[in-house]
């Protein structure tokens, strides 16, 4: 299977959540799989643009999932915020005709765009295209006897109907992909609800209450960490300074430790 | 209903596509709502405001800034109200309306610190500013 892939950073994984961008490379060439940046990308903007009346503020996608097409390759994301935003704007390109003529008269691409690059993931990609069962046995560091939790937030999850990303009320991706590194996954109730998300900037009394109600119940499921694919998610979480605190890191994280990356000093 | 609120009222519901006919008041949204106690109007009530043009009330409301846009109300309305729209549709009549930001610029630079990731200000920028 040629597992070349046109890939999206997104802003925030360029600056402050580097972590995730970083593993997510490095794991990714260790499992074969090949994540080419898109030239010249833009920020998606990080909320996607809801207004059934909106087509500026979706341009950035719209050429990003344009120049997937034009390299005829899938477009992998691993910033829950991009997933979020280029898979519902791909979704108007292939399913709102009002928004895909108007989209396509101000990129002036070469061709006209109308939803034809698949949106991926990265767990996806893991999933579908390399397989747990490959990142099983390219396991060196099992992370046996560690009790883990998935934090999936919104941004991958809902509405389920577009995003078709995993059951929503029910995911289990993040779960088998820590079973396939060795840990235990621990599901508990809260895990797909939200942290609060932008609420934070103005209001972080609120989003740490929120916060601190998913740390009591993954701490008394017995979670003794958490993993989140989403810079907010992380910020958010990692901001709480209550009781119930647990650790946080990312998934590629999780993965580069399994796989042995940073020990053979590929990473900083 | 104002003039002027009927003209809202229209706005929303070409901003949502949202049909509020539809809700049967089961408050399943609402109890679905991580930010309810942050709410004076809460996500059932939405439809009910909307279909008898109660505008001003909504776009006065603190729920159009407070909603996290989750989308836990759109997955679960059994009737594919989809709450959220409506809530997020109201906020940009208001945002649109007033010329009206929410968030001024120069609230921000006290509100982030080394950590606040680039999504947060991009999504804070792009919900509250016009
Ligand atoms: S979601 Fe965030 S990090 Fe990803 S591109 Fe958009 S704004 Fe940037
Ligand atoms: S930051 Fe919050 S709002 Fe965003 S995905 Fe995570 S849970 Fe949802
Ligand atoms: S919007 Fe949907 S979930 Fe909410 S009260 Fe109406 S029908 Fe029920
Ligand atoms: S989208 Fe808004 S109203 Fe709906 S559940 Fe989330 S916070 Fe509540």
């Amino acid at each position: 299977m040629d597992l070349t892939y046109s890939y999206f950073p997104g802003c925030t994984l360029k600056t402050k959540a580097r972590d995730l961008d970083v593993y997510t490379r490095k794991t990714a060439a260790a499992l074969g799989a090949d994540l080419v940046e898109i030239e010249n990308w833009q920020c998606c903007g990080g909320v996607y643009p809801l207004g059934s009346d909106e087509v500026g503020n979706k341009l950035s996608s719209v050429r990003a999932l344009n120049d997937a097409k034009e390299h005829g390759r899938d477009l992998v994301t691993v910033c829950s915020g991009c997933f979020h935003v280029l898979k519902r704007v791909n979704d108007d390109m292939k399913n709102v005709p009002d928004i895909r003529d108007r989209a396509n008269r101000y990129a002036q691409l070469a061709e006209p765009y109308q939803g034809e690059t698949r949106v991926l993931h990265y767990l996806e990609v893991l999933r579908d295209a390399v397989g747990f069962d490959t990142i099983r046995k390219k396991t060196l560091h099992p992370l046996t006897g560690h009790r883990i939790g998935a934090y999936y937030g919104c941004l991958l999850l809902r509405p389920s109907a577009i995003l078709e990303f995993d059951d929503p009320e029910d995911p289990s991706v993040i779960e088998e992909f820590l079973e396939a590194v060795g840990a235990t996954p621990v599901k508990y109730q809260m895990r797909n609800e939200c942290c609060g998300g932008y609420r934070s900037l103005e209001e972080p009394a609120f989003t740490n209450r929120l916060v601190g109600k998913i740390f009591a119940d993954a701490k008394a499921s017995g979670c003794q960490e958490l993993v989140t694919a989403c810079p907010l998610c992380f910020y958010n979480l990692q901001k709480y300074d209550g009781p119930d605190k647990l650790r946080v890191r990312y998934i590629s994280e999780v993965l580069a430790q399994a796989l042995g990356i940073d020990e053979r000093g590929e990473v900083r | 209903m104002t003039k002027e609120e009927a003209n809202i009222r229209e706005e929303v519901l070409l901003i949502s596509g949202c049909d509020v006919s539809r809700c049967m008041k089961c408050g399943k949204c609402s109890a679905s709502c991580p930010a309810y106690d942050e709410f004076d109007i809460k996500p059932h009530q939405f439809a009910s405001y909307i279909a008898r043009g109660d505008m001003n009330a909504l776009m006065q409301s603190k729920t159009i800034w407070n909603c996290l846009g989750c989308f836990a109300c759109v997955e679960r309305c059994p009737r594919d109200v989809r709450p959220g729209r409506l809530i997020d549709g109201v906020r940009q009549a208001a945002m649109r309306r007033r010329g009206g930001s929410h968030l001024q610029p120069e609230d921000i630079p006290s509100r982030i610190d080394p950590d606040t990731p680039q999504q947060l200000l991009m999504s804070v920028l792009r919900r509250e500013r016009k």
